[in-house]
């Protein structure tokens, strides 16, 4: 009995679920982005899997550039999330943050 | 054809004059912004007449219309309108004697004008007028000569109201402004009637495509476009606002209000002949509307004391002519009388503008008399303009009307050549009239010596410029003269303002060579000839006959003159009583309220028309048409207010309802996939 | 049956460690259990004999990115312990409940064939000649040349603006003065 493709799918679709409960239920904006990353490792886990489940050579070529956009959205994401807590020094979660208030 | 290229530069001088005075009049200041605008006025006269010769030089069998195209204008789909003008012998008639007679009444408002606090701004505004009017007379299509058919409306209204302070004066021009309106409606819509039914607005395409216009549609754009006429050229029913036009100043009643832009309405009907000559109907209606305005205006001018009045109505009447003359299709003649009658009513407006001044302000002219001893050149020119106009040979007033009359005549419209001939002897007597109460006769102008109180009186009318009268400018008749306030002699106008009165009598003179009805040497109308190409000519059945007619005319305009002499010979023994009033007794009445048009029509706009506007604005626009804005304002704003809650700011409220959307996705895949 | 048991194994680390960063009070510890799930992710994609991913995810991630993460977190100092309770009060419930049905959902949505897709659509993974580098190497220069060199750009954007987000400005310092 070795794993196959769907053993891999379920493992990234509960730590998909895992993730997106995580972001929804965090107050911390760090946290929340933790949590996107490891729903972008779900994703990325699936592709492998799919890539390997039909011999594709795009499924991985396809996590490369996952990788790449969530290097570059850290880098960002952490900026912004830097200059933030720059303004406001105490109460800086993600419900603090209502400026949009309607 | 090189130099007809440059006909632009016609319109383009005053415009250019204009834009200048406009930008920076005030720091140029009097007198020379008015020096500038005479000026140019004068450069584009010299043009004129420059394209008057290169046209008159084009070889014979040339074509007789030159069309220049300075820009494409504007083309929308297939409907292109070139800004393009068009030298042709209507055009070319029309420039020289607007511009020459621009630039008289230019120099003369420098004299005039002078010491206004606006001085720059009424030389703009007249450049400007003269500007439009140019490029209305060039236009080669109906939309450029709406341009500037628009554009001398404005400017009329514009100068009407100069001195706006005075109630009087802003209320006449929005009258003209309104009034002239309607005219414009009725233009516009003969342009939209053209446009459907011919593709085009260029004249010469149109006047080739009326052949294949129903009978029905020539008579409809026919029509409007003599509404537009009607209103510019203020003839019956759009009349009324012209006698109020007078407000002005007076270069400007003579300028616009006598001898350019109301000619516009005989110009339009001139340009657009095709349209009429393919319609009997409209022929006819032009002729009646012409020969009624003719006479009813003439009445009405009997008995007005108002020394510009006499003479507004002098010009409605005169302008019913020369519609008389377009509906019977004799339009040389037509175009030969605006001429004429440019340059006599021109130097009679700028003589009783002298007049005006010379005696501190005062217009009427029961308290005038003997004037001719203190200003005897301003009174050669006027006398000499009133013999032309009641048609004395040999001056140009005899010659034009005769041949308007003898036109009618032969081409067998005798009611209306009785018409005209009444209206000629009217004229004759009107005018004798004017002329004897304010330049012979007795002097009636001096106050009562009561010493100190003149010398007050008369400083308060000095300021009358600017006083602020809430009085209509339509005075009901018949109003008591008011005390004479000269304490010192009416004097001589300046050298500026002579000159232009004597050089418009001399022109008034022999103004008549160019329409001499001799075979052989009708200059204007062998000129005018090859723009009325298929028009049917008006011969007289013989010389004798025409010959007949004309002294028939000169009779009755010498027994007018007689009349009147016996009359006023020795002016008026008291301003209140005008014998003229005791021998017309009721009729008087009705002359002199000119019929109540005015007050019926105020009395119906002041009455039904503004109830009904009020209840259309109360119920109509505050209830049905505010009602439906701020109902759907309201609507919006309390969607919003509810819609406003969602937007709570916080961000993983968002983010669990894109979550929620990302599970409906799901549900939607998989379902999709059972 | 030893990929099994490694399979087993990294799977119960991965969504152990995930649980982990979603429950940890500390945001550091958070971090660390990252570090777990994404070091467990890698082993994943070693069984499937994916070795240049899980290297590049070891280098990038495991160590680069949650660097990162912790520079920030104690750059600005937040390595507090915080309240788990959540101020929304149907936040929680309606979190996990969705969470819940969608992950039902994405299985019965695997369930099916037609997710899967065609074999082998863009070029072969497992070729006659050269491992699993050379493969998705050879895809990435020519197939894929263009958008990965678009992902250069991409990087360089990312970290201009980084810079210019995260610089302490003028402004700033005499709004805090």
């Amino acid at each position: 009995m070795t794993p196959t493709a769907t053993w891999y799918l379920v493992v990234a679709a509960l730590l998909f679920s895992i993730g997106g409960v995580g972001m929804l239920v965090r107050r911390n904006v760090i946290v929340m982005f933790m949590c996107v990353e490891l729903m972008l490792n779900a994703v990325n886990l699936s592709f492998v899997a799919f890539s390997t489940q039909l011999d594709d050579v795009g499924g991985q070529v396809s996590v490369f550039f996952v990788l790449v956009v969530a290097a570059a959205e850290v880098a960002i994401g952490l900026a912004l999330i830097v200059a933030v807590f720059r303004r406001r020094r105490s109460g800086a979660t993600a419900d603090d943050i209502a400026e949009l208030r309607g | 054809m090189g130099t007809l290229d440059l006909i632009w530069l016609v319109p383009a001088f005053p415009a250019f004059g204009a834009a200048v005075l406009l930008l920076f009049g005030k720091r140029i200041g009097e007198p020379i912004s008015g020096w500038i605008a005479t000026g140019l006025m004068f450069l584009s006269f010299l043009t004129s007449i420059v394209m008057a010769v290169a046209f008159v030089g084009l070889p014979s069998e040339a074509e007789h219309r030159h069309v220049v195209t300075v820009f494409d204008w504007f083309a929308s789909g297939g409907f292109e309108v070139k800004m393009g003008f068009l030298a042709d012998p209507i055009s070319i008639t029309w420039i020289l004697f607007v511009t020459g007679i621009a630039t008289l009444i230019h120099l003369y408002s420098i004299g005039y004008m002078h010491g206004d606090a606006r001085f720059s701004r009424f030389f703009a505004y007249l450049n400007l007028f003269v500007a439009s009017m140019l490029v209305l007379v060039l236009g080669s299509s109906f939309l450029v000569t709406f341009l500037g058919w628009e554009g001398v409306g404005l400017c009329s209204y514009l100068l009407i109201s100069f001195w706006f302070e005075r109630n009087s004066a802003a209320v006449a021009g929005k009258k003209a402004f309104v009034t002239t309106r309607i005219g414009d409606f009725g233009f516009m819509l003969a342009m939209f009637l053209i446009f459907a039914h011919l593709g085009t607005l260029d004249y010469g395409a149109a006047s080739e495509g009326v052949s294949e216009l129903a009978g029905g549609t020539a008579t409809a754009i026919a029509l409007l476009l003599f509404l537009g006429a009607v209103g510019k050229s203020a003839q019956i029913p759009l009349h009324f606002w012209l006698p109020d036009a007078m407000e002005g100043p007076t270069p400007v009643s003579a300028l616009i209000h006598a001898a350019t832009m109301v000619t516009a309405g005989i110009f339009i009907v001139a340009r657009a002949h095709p349209f009429f000559e393919a319609s009997q109907v409209s022929q006819d209606v032009v002729m009646w509307v012409g020969a009624i305005t003719a006479i009813t205006a003439a009445t009405v001018a009997l008995v007005q004391n108002d020394i510009k009045r006499v003479l507004a109505y002098s010009t409605v009447s005169q302008l019913g002519y020369m519609f008389l003359a377009l509906g019977v299709g004799a339009y040389g003649a037509a175009i030969g009388l605006v001429v004429a009658h440019a340059f006599f009513k021109a130097a009679l407006f700028l003589g009783s503008g002298t007049v005006i001044h010379g005696t501190g302000e005062n217009q009427d002219i029961r308290t005038m008399g003997g004037l001719r001893r203190y200003m005897p050149l301003t009174a050669l020119g006027f006398i000499v303009a009133w013999l032309a106009i009641a048609g004395l040979p040999p001056f140009a007033g005899f010659w034009a009307k005769d041949e308007v009359l003898a036109k009618a005549f032969f081409h067998g419209d005798y009611a209306v050549w009785v018409i005209g001939l009444l209206a000629a002897v009217l004229t004759a007597f009107y005018m004798t009239r004017e002329t004897f109460l304010v330049f012979l006769g007795n002097e009636r102008f001096r106050a009562a010596a009561h010493g100190e109180d003149a010398h007050e009186a008369h400083a308060d009318h000095d300021a009358g410029h600017h006083e602020i009268s809430t009085e209509s400018p339509t005075v009901a008749y018949p109003a008591a003269p008011k005390e004479p306030w000269l304490t010192h002699d009416p004097h001589e106008g300046a050298p500026t303002m002579i000159a232009p009165v004597l050089v418009l009598a001399f022109l008034a003179v022999i103004g008549g060579l160019i329409i001499l009805p001799f075979k052989g040497i009708e200059i204007l109308g062998h000129f005018l000839e090859p723009a009325f190409e298929g028009v049917k000519p008006i011969y007289p059945t013989s010389f004798l006959a025409g010959f007949g007619l004309s002294v028939v005319a000169v009779g009755l305009a010498v027994t007018g003159i007689a009349v009147a002499i016996s009359m006023y010979r020795r002016g008026l023994d008291d301003p209140d009583d005008d014998p003229v009033n005791r021998r017309l007794g009721a009729l008087g009445r009705v002359f002199g309220n000119a019929y109540y048009v005015d007050s019926t029509i105020g009395r119906l706009v002041g009455g039904p028309v503004r109830a009904f506007a009020d209840w259309t604005a109360r119920v109509v626009d505050q209830g049905i048409i505010d009602g439906a804005v701020n109902g759907v304002a309201s609507g919006v704003s309390a969607i919003g207010g509810g819609l406003r809650r969602l937007q709570s700011g916080i961000v993983r409220q968002y983010a669990i309802v894109a979550f929620a959307g990302v599970v409906a996705l799901l549900v939607y895949v998989l379902v999709r996939s059972l | 049956m030893f990929v099994t048991i490694l399979f087993v194994v990294f799977a119960l680390i991965a969504l152990g460690c995930a649980i982990g960063v979603v429950i940890s009070r500390n945001p550091v510890h958070s971090a660390l259990w990252l570090v777990g799930t994404l070091l467990a992710i890698a082993g994943f994609f070693v069984l499937q004999k994916a070795y240049l991913l899980s290297a590049v995810q070891v280098i990038v991630y495991a160590s680069a990115i949650v660097v990162l993460f912790l520079f920030v977190i104690m750059l600005l100092g937040v390595d507090r312990e915080e309240s788990l309770g959540d101020p929304l009060r149907i936040q929680r419930p309606l979190a996990i409940g969705l969470g819940l049905i969608g992950f039902v959902l994405l299985v019965g949505i695997m369930g099916n064939r037609w997710a899967t897709g065609a074999e082998t659509a863009t070029g072969p993974l497992r070729g006659e000649a050269g491992g699993n580098v050379e493969h998705v190497a050879r895809a990435l220069f020519t197939t894929y040349l263009w958008p990965f060199e678009l992902t250069s750009a991409l990087l360089v954007v990312g970290v201009v603006g980084g810079v210019a987000l995260a610089r302490r400005s003028n402004a700033d310092e005499e709004e805090a003065a």
